[in-house]
């Protein structure tokens, strides 16, 4: 592998409070801007989620506030069907855009990724903060659907059309729906900036002696993560502006001919096809999925590594298996439609390398499990989220084996079922691995340790919570519970109201747990213990720095790279371990004739 | 007293021997071919979005184009000439680079023609107006809209980074590889219009 000379992108030391704290070039303040509106939006996300789980078990419940909100959605503070629909739409795009993308990927991604391959900062600083502020005007432009008119649309995070091209489809399809549209669309050009800058940043800037292979994984998950969404959002970029010409501009891209639409004939747009967004949105919906998941896994692969005390059974076979995931990840996207009445040779075509995903998502969790054996696993907060993220992944992976195969698929599409496969393996399992990055790191990007303590009751309580969440959703879907339904009247229904009302207690509880982080982060931020530089006695180059890093991160050096990521279980001149710039020899590594 | 070694006024450096850096990092290089590829990415949804949508109905809708389209695109080819005639005139030594004046002309030529694509493309469509051809009036006059005006923006983006290599130039701070991927996005602006105008022609 070819070594790549040091450069650094540089940038003078931040002049004041503005461009120091807002309007920073600095990857790190970028990070934790990511990071914290992340934290925002998994808050309102969260608080929609209760919403509409107590409407779902307590319908007649008048909740404080929401009549204000919604005069119209939630008549004395009653929710409507419609507005049930509208708090789920705006729960679906809260957390899988602007919660599950940013804080794994665009948070974490940018506070590390640069200092973990010995850069200054990342290639196109500038674009960095673009890419920050791009993304927030699309979040208040989302939010601002809150606000307007009849509020959020309603149509589901995906958007199905041709309701969604329609203004007159229902409450929150005429200005809530164009936001939707015009908030994703921004969305998406903040990803790609993104995305542009962890690519050409991993390429060009990596520190002498950095070569490829001498990554952490948490690196080459938030670089592989960048390649498939550098060409997922360019897919999602152009089906937003069709969908917002076909509803501002009287086009045909998706809405067909002969539609009636709430009683009304559609007279003004022929021909479109609904089926094309469901093909360009998937296309960009799966790959999606691993946006989300793969930087978890690359996190989470780095906490374990540390806790274990060992590197992992094979550091080359966790890459390659994180790249075949990416690659099969455009090549599947059909799955998501079995419904949708295609060619059930089609359906076969896409269920194939659905299953055949599985092999290197199974070898990624065989190797974690398999490197406790021999390990000497130091039980913190951090390991507890990375175990608990491999758990959740594993759960909801084999529901996703049911989901695979088209036969069965059409049985549990429209139900819980799907709901509770894709909480888990996708959106828990991520804020597993956000949970895990944040006790690692915090000490790194505050300066200041977090309460294991109150570490451990949090991961117990938010483990037993999401199990009982999201567990019971499979049972539902199994005998048939619909999805999307904001009240469950029909007699087969009836029955299964213990199991809601079950599931929305363990609801509130989780996210009261939730408290417990949220007092821990905020109170450790500012009275926490002092960080040493390197707590956990850990290995690449983030640990070599002071907590919290400098501004230019090194302070004007260039750290030279000696090892590979993770050297533990040796015997050297600081423990058990050494870090990546030690330049201290070690007989039993393979490629120490590589040194530089 | 010993005399420190000051660089000189960047005004007083002769337009023709303006210094360009010969040493930087390879980002702007890697990161114009990231971009490229999305853009690419972008443009083939586009593409294959145009492909379903004429085959899911009977609505599709052939309109000539009109004759300014063809000197727009040859006005584009031959920006992409001026400009690489300005990037050979970048001559590159051990120490420095210096640029000759028609190089540095053949630079604002290139902005020059590449403003006159983005206006002969605003006349293209105002014809089309006049003709009748709106954004909605068939599926296949919408995908020429959204093509063709997607493309000017990313035309409208090339020439502001045109602007800016000119502004570092100025200051004598500019470096190659950033000349090299302003000139490289500017080549695949042209070779993307040629792509677009083959394919609306076969398809409309």
């Amino acid at each position: 592998m070819a070594e790549v000379s040091a450069h650094a992108a540089h940038h003078a030391p931040p002049p004041g409070f503005i461009r120091k704290n807002v309007f920073s070039v600095d990857h790190k303040v970028i990070g934790k801007q990511y990071y914290g509106l992340g934290l925002l939006a998994v808050i309102m996300g969260m608080v929609l989620s209760w919403l509409m789980r107590i409407h779902l078990v307590w319908p007649n419940v008048a909740i404080p506030g929401l009549g204000a909100l919604s005069p119209n959605g939630a008549p004395g503070g009653l929710i409507t069907p419609e507005y049930y629909l509208q708090l789920m739409t705006m729960h679906g795009t809260l957390m899988v855009f602007f919660v599950l993308t940013n804080v794994p990927f665009a948070g974490f991604g940018n506070f590390f990724l640069p200092i973990q391959i010995g850069a200054e900062d990342m290639a196109f600083p500038r674009f960095n903060m673009m890419s920050f502020w791009v993304t927030f005007v699309g979040f208040c432009v989302l939010v601002a659907a809150f606000f307007v008119g009849d509020g959020p649309p309603l149509s589901g995070w995906t958007a199905y059309a041709p309701l969604s091209a329609l203004p007159g489809a229902g409450p929150g399809q005429v200005m809530g729906q164009t936001l939707w549209a015009c908030s994703i669309a921004i969305f998406c050009i903040g990803q790609l900036l993104g995305s542009l800058n962890f690519i050409t940043t991993t390429l060009d800037l990596r520190a002498k002696g950095m070569t490829l292979m001498r990554m952490p994984i948490s690196t080459w998950a938030w670089f592989i993560t960048s390649c498939i969404g550098l060409l997922a959002f360019a897919v999602l970029l152009p089906a937003c502006v069709l969908l917002i010409l076909d509803r501002v501009a009287g086009t045909s891209f998706f809405v067909p001919s002969n539609l009636v639409v709430s009683d009304q004939l559609i007279t003004q747009h022929s021909g479109g096809s609904p089926l094309l967004w469901q093909h360009l949105f998937w296309f960009f919906g799966h790959p999606e999925v691993y946006i989300a998941i793969l930087p978890a896994a690359g996190i989470v692969s780095h906490i374990l590594i540390t806790s274990y005390r060992r590197s992992l059974l094979s550091h080359k076979v966790v890459i390659y298996c994180m790249m075949a995931i990416g690659f099969l990840s455009y090549m599947v996207w059909g799955h998501h439609m079995f419904i949708s009445g295609m060619n059930p040779f089609s359906a076969l075509v896409f269920s194939f390398p659905t299953l055949v995903i599985t092999i290197p998502a199974t070898i990624l969790t065989l190797i974690w499990i398999g490197s406790l054996y021999g390990s000497n696993l130091q039980i913190t907060s951090a390991s507890l989220f990375a175990l608990g993220f491999i758990s959740m992944f594993v759960t909801g992976g084999i529901s996703g084996f049911f989901l695979a195969q088209p036969s069965i698929d059409v049985y549990l599409h429209g139900t819980y079922f799907v709901v509770g496969h894709f909480h888990m393996v996708m959106g828990v399992a991520a804020i597993f691995g956000m949970f895990a990055g944040t006790y690692f790191w915090a000490p790194k990007m505050f300066g200041r340790m977090m309460n294991e303590t109150l570490g451990k009751i949090h991961f117990w309580g938010t483990f037993v919570g999401t199990y009982c969440i999201f567990m019971p959703f499979h049972y539902l879907g199994l005998v048939g519970n619909v999805r999307r339904y904001s009240a469950f009247v029909d007699d087969y229904l009836a029955p299964l109201m213990p199991v809601h009302k079950f599931i929305t207690i363990a609801a509130l509880f989780t996210g009261a747990v939730q408290l417990i982080f949220l007092y821990n982060l905020i109170y450790s931020r500012f009275k926490g213990e002092a960080a040493p530089d390197n707590p956990w006695k850990a290995t690449s180059l983030e640990w070599t720095v002071t907590s919290p890093p400098p501004w230019n991160n090194f302070g004007g050096k260039h750290p030279v790279v000696y090892h590979d990521p993770y050297q533990y279980g040796i015997e050297s001149s600081s423990g058990d371990f050494v870090m990546q710039d030690s330049p201290e020899r070690i007989q039993t590594v393979r490629d120490d004739k590589k040194l530089p | 007293m010993a005399a420190t070694l000051q660089p000189p006024s960047i005004a007083k450096i002769p337009l023709e021997v303006r210094r360009v850096k010969p040493f930087d990092s390879e980002a702007p290089s890697t990161g114009v071919w990231v971009g490229l590829a999305a853009i690419t990415m972008t443009f083939a949804a586009f593409t294959s979005a145009m492909v379903v949508r004429q085959g899911s109905a009977n609505d599709w809708r052939h309109f000539p184009f009109p004759t300014i389209l063809y000197i727009n695109t040859l006005t584009l080819i031959l920006s992409s000439v001026t400009l690489q005639i300005a990037r050979q005139g970048f001559v590159l030594t051990d120490q420095a680079a210096t640029i000759a004046k028609p190089a540095m002309n053949a630079l604002y030529g290139t902005l020059v023609l590449g403003c006159g694509f983005v206006i002969g493309q605003y006349m293209a469509w105002h014809e089309l107006r006049s003709e009748g051809v709106y954004l909605s009036s068939a599926p296949s006059s919408s995908f020429f809209y959204v093509f063709t005006v997607l493309h000017a923006l990313h035309v409208i983006g090339g020439l502001c980074g045109l602007l800016y290599v000119i502004s570092k130039l100025r200051r004598g701070v500019l470096r190659r590889s950033t000349l090299d991927a302003a000139s490289r996005y500017w080549h695949f602006m042209a070779i993307l219009w040629l792509y677009l105008l083959l394919l609306l022609w076969m398809r409309i």
